[in-house]
């Protein structure tokens, strides 16, 4: 076992988790990051969705101007960089969801479609994961 | 403007969560997903963490008849596991196994400009769109 941080992975999962619990509350909304990104280009009158991204990035800067570290990577080559956006990208409209909707979200609302999704991208993740660090040699 | 600025909110918090938790750190999450190396299960405590939460308060929040700032809840209507879900979760975890980002940490990282979160966003905006030229249905 390498960096287990037991206290702050779940304090900020349970930070995710109660985020997604206003959103629901509030406006009724799945919390699911790439539904309500993809949302912004397919239907660009529902400003809520580029409220809700904007809120993500304010977060980023608030957490860098608070001090907080945000180690940047090194090395890790564009290409395989737009490959993985791609995927992503695609592979999330396709399925309906990644790990905000599906996970937190779905397994939340106890669905088994978001079981399905999860158990499928956490063991592609993880083959993924292991073909292109230790097959391929991609720096990482 | 109650709805944007909650939206807002929500999207703050969840990020801070994401640095918070480590998910906004690509090195962090292909420590997770790479059983075969160092394996740092941190990832699924993030995960365990955020999934308590909504686990147990959907139940109470779902029992409301309608939302706060919202006419009804929007639910996901679909109910049957078919292949575009498998596939689709399938390529979505290739992705996230080679980059370490998934959507909502890599929106956050931009906030760092660092050239391949910049990359990593655009290509997955890319192919979304990619995938709204393809697909037969809308969504």
């Amino acid at each position: 076992m390498h960096d287990f941080t037991p206290i702050s992975a779940l304090a900020g999962g349970a930070l995710i988790g109660l985020a997604s619990v206003w959103f629901l509350a509030a406006d009724g909304r799945i919390a699911g990051v790439s539904t309500i990104l993809h949302g912004i280009f397919s239907s660009p009158e529902d400003t809520w969705r580029a409220a809700f991204v904007a809120g993500l990035l304010l977060a980023g800067i608030a957490w860098q101007a608070a001090g907080a570290p945000a180690p940047v990577r090194e090395g890790f080559p564009p290409g395989w960089a737009a490959a993985a956006g791609l995927l992503v990208g695609f592979g999330t409209r396709m399925g309906g969801g990644c790990t905000s909707g599906h996970g937190v979200c779905g397994l939340g609302r106890m669905a088994p479609r978001s079981l399905a999704a999860v158990l499928t991208f956490m063991a592609t993740g993880a083959l993924a994961a292991y073909v292109t660090r230790h097959l391929l040699g991609v720096a990482s | 403007m109650k709805k944007l600025l909650s939206a807002l909110g929500a999207g703050f918090v969840f990020g801070i969560g994401l640095w918070v938790s480590g998910m906004a750190n690509p090195k962090k999450v292909l420590g997770f997903l790479d059983v075969a190396g160092a394996w740092d299960a941190s990832l699924m405590l993030v995960m365990g963490g955020a999934v308590a939460v909504t686990l147990v308060a959907f139940r109470f929040v779902l029992a409301r008849p309608k939302p706060l700032f919202s006419e009804k809840f929007h639910l996901p209507e679909r109910k049957h596991i078919d292949l575009p879900l498998v596939a689709g979760a399938a390529i979505f975890g290739m992705g996230w196994g080679i980059a370490g980002y998934c959507p909502g940490p890599a929106i956050t990282a931009l906030t760092t400009l660092s050239t391949e979160s910049m990359v990593f966003v655009a290509a997955m905006v890319a192919g979304g769109i990619l995938h709204r030229l393809v697909a037969r249905e809308p969504g």
